[in-house]
């Protein structure tokens, strides 16, 4: 009766999926398995076919090979990411300063906080229409489309983790003498930037939902084109191909992204803040 | 914040901010934002007309209909998951991936399997929705206390008491957070369905204002829009840490 | 001065203070934390603590640290009055208080580094002290690679590095196991020996305090005040190894059990 271990750490069971794996190599073939079984089912359906704009997994797969041979997918992902890392720069530089300025400030926090929980909690996409009366079409709309999805979730980790440095680390800095910039610098930074960077890696998340939206509310420009005009001209595989590109690159560069915090912040992981 | 040693409400500088709003849009800077005060008249004009009524009718059906499929499927894949090791594994991934893909891209295949209309906006809320709802249930269900369990097992309840006294409970304060943080993520989902399929809901009432330049009806409609959304999202951490008061305490 | 002081033995027989408190007075709102409390700390010595919790031990020691102001009252160092946190002391936390993305070098040598002290000398120093603790080998470990004990021990060393006459120690013991705490605890007896320290220990263990101290202030609660000092004299010469049979010593933890048995839940 008394060998309970206290193993719930409430707060987040988001970003740590998996924690205990036996062995790699099973891990792997189960991976493995489970992407022959989606991609088999996709093409038995896409075989039936369950409908007429449902193309099969190695009709997309031989779509997306073509546009890569002829070029179309990097010209489209070169338009795609200018807005989409424009955007996330921004984001990042200016959510990062806000977010350090009010989790360091009462005042700025009663300031600015409750616009960044409203704008987190609303459906900001709603803007986008206004966005496209105020500043047309081009680039300026697409990359505050990419600002307004990824900004909130970057400034409300930042301040979150400011705002939940450890106590006792702050009180040991003042203990051994360290002056107030050096404990924002040497001490609150270096806690918090484990959850900054999860708050980045969400704001990165957001970016790429707005910048595919942009793509296809706004005006279709890369790969966005590609499934308006594919769709428009009933080239299914094209469309399917685009689509499969965009999902397999968001989750790569968030994986690799989530890889390198792993080995940034070794021992030094905490919970994210909020979703 | 205090003041004079009064301790300001937590939301109370959104009326510095309302108050920003009137001074900008009374000082005509911009035709895109009319005073406040016009936008608030306006908001109580617009709620009264049938075509915003039929807007929130629409929305709040695809809304409601979204969540339901999110919850009723996502609850029960997250629980069983957690229980088999294989389905586990071999979902895993998958439910990784749609949690942080964006999505939007996956609304035109919808569109063209679906048709135009309701059924690719449920199904859109649905995709928003459900992952982190999986993802949530099968964590509730890792984490129960192995003693809890075995104290079951050694006062002798069935493995249905068992279900629904012990791990039904034990889960609750995860799921719960799930379904939170999946009904704010439909929100949105329903949103930018409605957008690029813009012939329901607030889509098109978003068009018909934005081609007449009607920024005091696009702004009343925002604000009552927003307003929605944050009530929503508070009234769920409300319910939970009514629900899931001892999470913190296990 | 005041009633609940009554039982105070007023220390005259020891030499000089190193700290004293002077009627300090702490409340949080309507909480009164601590009430005209004074008490004197001999140089040299290690004077515990006691007390169930909530008796304002760690709030009194934090004062002293300069960590928090009292409402009332004030604390003199070397017959300075403290405003804030100063050179001649340094602090060992509960919670050990390590930074997690900095080597156990760079931890030690963050006292030293926050005085201006340069990179070459303060790594010297550091290092010095990471022997001195036992932990010759992990200067370049992180934290989260070393077990709890282990950990401590850099907070220790870290507290050491700065070289300052008063040494604080929120209890230090109390997140590390029974049989690491029992060496700890030894080698603390060790420090207080060679190091012309002065040491003052928060702990809620009597026998700890019992072991450890050459005075051991007996705090209680709801309002905060000294209820006894205690100097146990026959067995500090006796060598480590037999103070815990020592009947003085268990007649001491027996006594201080009997005064604080009521005031726990």
């Amino acid at each position: 009766m008394t060998n309970a271990e206290p193993t719930a750490v409430p707060g987040a069971p988001f970003g740590a999926p998996g924690t205990k794996r036996p062995l790699p190599s099973r891990a792997l073939v189960l991976k493995i398995v489970s992407a022959l079984i989606l991609f088999g089912a996709w093409e038995i359906a896409g075989r039936v076919p369950v409908s007429l704009a449902f193309p099969t997994f190695l009709e997309s797969m031989g779509a997306l090979f073509r546009m890569a041979v002829d070029g179309t997918l990097w010209t489209a992902y070169a338009e795609t990411l200018q807005p989409l890392a424009v955007g996330v720069a921004i984001s990042a530089v200016l959510g990062i300063a806000i977010g350090l300025w009010v989790g360091l400030s009462d005042f700025f926090d009663w300031l600015f906080s409750p616009i960044f929980i409203v704008m987190q909690a609303a459906p900001l996409a709603a803007l986008i229409p206004l966005l496209v009366l105020a500043y047309g079409i081009g680039l300026t709309s697409k990359v505050l489309v990419v600002c307004i999805m990824a900004m909130p979730v970057i400034v409300l980790n930042t301040a979150g983790a400011v705002r939940n440095t450890p106590e006792s680390m702050k009180e040991m800095g003042k203990a051994f003498l360290a002056s107030d910039l050096s404990i924002i610098l040497k001490i609150i930074i270096p806690a918090a930037s484990p959850v900054i960077f999860a708050g980045l890696r969400l704001g990165i998340s957001a970016g790429f939902i707005g910048a595919i939206l942009a793509e296809l509310k706004i005006t279709p420009t890369g790969v966005g084109d590609i499934i308006t005009y594919s769709r428009s001209i009933a080239d299914y595989p094209s469309m399917y191909a685009a689509i499969f590109s965009i999902i397999l690159l968001a989750v790569l560069f968030l994986n690799l992204l989530e890889k390198t915090e792993a080995v940034l912040f070794k021992g030094n992981q905490r919970g994210y803040v909020s979703d | 914040m205090t003041l004079f040693g009064y301790r300001l409400p937590g939301m109370s500088s959104l009326i510095i901010w309302g108050l920003l709003w009137e001074i900008v849009g009374q000082a005509g800077l911009t035709f895109f934002i009319p005073p406040l005060s016009e936008v608030v008249g306006t908001l109580i004009e617009v709620i009264q007309t049938a075509a915003f009524q039929k807007a929130l009718y629409e929305t709040a059906y695809a809304f409601i209909a979204g969540v339901f499929f999110a919850i009723v499927i996502g609850i029960p894949t997250g629980i069983l998951m957690g229980k088999n090791r294989l389905l586990d594994e071999l979902l895993l991934p998958w439910v990784n991936v749609f949690l942080s893909a964006p999505l939007t891209a996956l609304v035109p295949v919808l569109m063209v399997l679906f048709g135009f209309g309701m059924k690719a906006i449920i199904i859109t809320t649905t995709l928003f929705a459900i992952w982190i709802i999986i993802l949530n249930s099968r964590a509730g269900v890792k984490q129960i206390n192995r003693s809890l369990v075995e104290m079951a097992h050694s006062f002798g309840a069935s493995p249905v008491d068992a279900f629904f006294k012990i791990y039904f409970w034990a889960a609750l304060p995860e799921i719960l957070g799930g379904v939170r943080i999946g009904i704010i993520r439909a929100v949105k989902g329903v949103i930018i369905g409605q957008l690029l399929i813009s012939i329901v809901g607030f889509g098109a009432l978003f068009e018909l204002y934005s081609a007449n330049f009607l920024m005091g009806h696009f702004w009343a409609v925002l604000i009552v829009l927003f307003a929605l959304a944050f009530t929503i999202s508070e009234f769920l951490a409300y319910l939970e840490r009514r629900v899931s008061y001892y999470a913190a305490k296990r | 001065m005041d009633m609940s002081q009554t039982k105070t033995v007023v220390v005259d027989t020891v030499p000089e203070s190193a700290v004293s408190t002077r009627n300090i007075s702490k409340n949080y709102g309507e909480v009164e934390a601590l009430r005209d409390l004074s008490l004197e700390f001999p140089r040299g010595q290690l004077i515990s603590l006691l007390g169930p919790s909530g008796c304002g031990k760690t709030t009194l020691l934090k004062i002293i640290a300069g960590l928090l102001e009292p409402t009332s009252g004030e604390v003199e160092v070397n017959g300075k009055t403290v405003t804030g946190p100063g050179p001649d002391r340094a602090f060992v936390f509960q919670d050990f208080a390590l930074l997690p993305w900095a080597s156990v070098i760079r931890n030690v040598s963050f006292g030293l580094e926050m005085r201006g002290v340069a990179k070459s000398e303060r790594e010297d120093i550091a290092a010095r002290y990471i022997k001195e603790v036992g932990l010759g080998g992990f200067e370049n470990a992180y934290p989260h690679e070393l077990s709890g004990g282990m950990r401590q021990r850099v907070g220790l060393a870290r507290a050491l590095s700065v070289d300052a006459e008063v040494l604080l120690m929120d209890e230090p013991f109390s997140a590390v196991d029974e049989q690491t705490r029992r060496k700890f605890q030894e080698d603390l007896l060790g420090l207080v020996q060679n190091e012309n320290k002065t040491f003052i220990f928060v702990t809620h263990s009597i026998e700890e305090a019992v072991y450890v101290s050459d005075q051991i202030a007996i705090l209680l609660p709801r309002p905060s005040r000294v209820h006894e000092i205690i100097r146990p004299s026959g067995f500090r010469e006796k060598g480590a190894d037999n103070i815990r049979r020592d009947p003085e010593y268990l007649d001491i933890v027996d006594q201080i059990w009997a005064s604080l048995r009521t005031y726990v839940e």
